[in-house]
């Protein structure tokens, strides 16, 4: 064996990246339609959305209110631009917390076992057998009302889908055998768990933080539905819907087209998510 | 074939008396009433010495313990006894950076693949990773590493910038091994590394070691339960049984004259395409014994043909014949075949 072996190997050709499916390139445009009105609002809404109009009160849709005006006479196009932004501020803020430290801490606790993963564990428990929104309600009710408190009421509940989540995969990950080749060839600890086996453990709570973001709109939606989100006047779907309730009856459009915005958001988030599900998923 | 080796090669790597358990998950109620913690018996009072520059194989059944050795020689598993000699290094008790440089003298090929690689690193970020972590290179000679590893473990340059999907299991073995040779190491441990691929795969990647081996001066300590493959690649072979060495000796000897009752067995069960050679007999009889509970004495004492009084009291210490071979069996030990026979 004097010859050096070597077959000219060719590397078999496989298409480098899937396509992005449909469904993600949808939820993308969606995103990039309701980014834009969260920004630039004043450009694209043609009244204000809290000056009062006394001669424009409870007009159906029409050429000068195209969904119509509240029962102070607010044109509802414009307040659902607006609101845009407040929403959007919800879905990343009722989410982006607990995606952090619940995916680090479940990163954390899967990697380490043991004591910490039995406390975190616990501490879990504790947070699930209360009904999610019975907790939050609670929290914001201790807390006061306002967004402010109803971010950190989400946060307090939230994280435990993520720890969940994270911690089940980062377990699966670090009996692959490139977690232990990392451990032969003397990487440290840290390097193993964020360069290695975060990447392969986040995306489902990536995907989940689609999710979480429509739920999230919604879970504002209803807070400030009681009254224990956004305060009025500031423009938000989820109290608009309740400040339609009284006219249902006579003034449908109140409550009917920021419900739709609050559901073209949700279905926009679920896209995304669903695409990344599939773009994420490693090939093997 | 193997380049024959002299026969004073000094010792490279010193295993005495290496022991490891698995305990076994107990219940709050077992434990409460007391009942004594179980343990999976992997490895029990191994002896064995690895020579500078030697291809050792180590062969036995599955569950023979022969991975949970590997692993315990690179430090994935910590033993409960034993010593383990590298050089002047104590290795079972090195912690640390120490640790982290013997790494890099001793590594490790994994067996499976498609899991040994991170789905998510082409293999110029893999390869890279190794050698900053080591400062095997400054950063500006790594790309030009990175191609010479390549060569050597017989992949094209062009194979830098994929992801481990995009290659058959045989050439993600090549990456494997381009990976442990990244650190320069003196010695590597092959842990069934051909054991998942294809037969015809398995050819090219066991002779690609065989010439790293002899280009680079690398000791292989080569597992794997196929018999024909370690005879065709190694110096000596070490052969085990329930955590046990039984019987270390030269290729040749082991395969031609075996000494020990179950590597007579092992070979005579190997499938042969000689039609001579062909037995209706089994060559073994009765089933492996569980690890949780090896018997007493001798651990094949329950499959043996020439099984004895002494076999279940005593266990046979690795004797060295006088002609070579070490066998861990009473039929060798002057002692008892005095007994036997008087």
């Amino acid at each position: 064996m004097t010859t050096m072996h070597s077959p000219a190997l060719e590397v078999a050709v496989r298409p480098r990246r899937r396509m992005p499916k449909a469904t993600l390139l949808i939820g993308l445009v969606l995103l990039l339609v309701l980014i834009v009105a969260a920004i630039f609002p004043q450009y694209l809404a043609r009244y204000s959305p809290t000056d009062f109009d006394y001669e424009a009160i409870l007009q159906g849709p029409n050429a000068k209110h195209i969904f119509g005006t509240d029962n102070f006479g607010r044109d509802i196009l414009s307040r659902i631009i607006y609101g845009t932004r407040v929403d959007m501020q919800i879905a990343i803020f009722t989410t982006l917390f607990p995606f952090i430290f619940g995916t680090l801490l479940g990163a954390l606790t899967g990697y380490l076992g043991k004591w910490s993963d039995a406390v975190v564990g616990r501490i879990a428990d504790l947070v699930v057998v209360f009904p999610f929104l019975v907790l939050v309600i609670a929290i914001v009710a201790v807390l006061g009302p306002g967004l402010n408190n109803m971010y950190i009421a989400v946060s307090a509940v939230g994280w435990v889908s993520y720890w969940r989540l994270t911690r089940g995969e980062v377990l699966t990950q670090k009996k692959a055998e490139y977690a232990q080749a990392g451990r032969v060839l003397g990487y440290s600890p840290s390097r193993i768990l964020l360069r290695h086996l975060l990447p392969n453990a986040v995306s489902p709570a990536i995907v989940y933080l689609m999710t979480d973001m429509s739920l999230g709109i919604l879970l504002g939606a209803s807070l400030g539905y009681l009254g224990l989100g956004a305060q009025p006047p500031t423009p938000e779907w989820g109290v608009m819907v309740a400040d339609g309730k009284n006219f249902m009856a006579t003034a449908w459009w109140i409550s009917t087209f920021p419900g739709l915005a609050l559901t073209l958001a949700g279905v926009t988030f679920s896209l995304i998510g669903d695409g990344l599900a599939d773009a994420l998923r490693p090939r093997a | 074939m193997t380049v024959p080796l002299s026969k004073s090669t000094p010792p490279l790597m010193e295993i005495h008396s290496l022991t490891k358990t698995f305990p076994v998950a107990q219940s709050l109620l077992s434990r409460w009433r007391g009942q004594p913690r179980r343990a999976v018996q992997a490895l029990t009072d191994v002896e064995l010495t690895v020579r500078r520059g030697e291809t050792l194989g180590i062969v036995g059944e599955s569950g023979c313990g022969k991975s949970t050795l590997a692993r315990t020689l690179v430090r994935l598993y910590d033993a409960d006894r034993g010593s383990v000699r590298y050089g002047d290094l104590d290795v079972l008790s090195l912690r640390g950076p120490a640790l982290r440089q013997y790494n890099r003298r001793v590594q490790m090929i994994f067996q499976d693949p498609y899991s040994s690689l991170n789905p998510r690193m082409t293999v110029e970020a893999v390869l890279r990773e190794a050698l900053s972590v080591h400062h095997m290179r400054p950063a500006a000679e790594q790309p030009a590493r990175v191609r010479e590893l390549l060569q050597l473990v017989g992949l094209p340059p062009e194979a830098a910038g994929r992801l481990p999907h995009e290659f058959s299991g045989g050439q993600r073995q090549r990456i494997g091994i381009a990976r442990a040779l990244a650190l320069e190491p003196e010695c590597l441990i092959a842990d069934e590394l051909v054991s998942a691929l294809d037969v015809s795969v398995q050819a090219q990647v066991v002779n690609l070691l065989l010439e790293l081996q002899e280009r680079l001066d690398l000791t292989v300590l080569f597992v794997a339960h196929d018999l024909r493959l370690v005879r065709h690649i190694s110096h000596r072979v070490a052969v085990m049984y329930l955590g046990r060495v039984v019987e270390v000796s030269d290729t040749e000897a082991i395969f031609t004259a075996p000494r020990h009752p179950y590597t007579q067995a092992l070979l005579a069960a190997a499938p042969t395409l000689d039609p001579s050679r062909r037995t209706a007999a089994p060559a073994i009889t009765g089933e492996l014994p569980s690890p949780l509970n090896v018997p007493s004495g001798c651990a094949f004492r329950t499959r043996c043909p020439h099984a004895f009084e002494r076999c279940a009291t005593e266990r046979p210490a690795l004797l060295k014949l006088e002609d070579g071979p070490e066998v861990a069996c009473h039929l060798y030990d002057p002692v008892s075949t005095a007994q036997a026979t008087g």
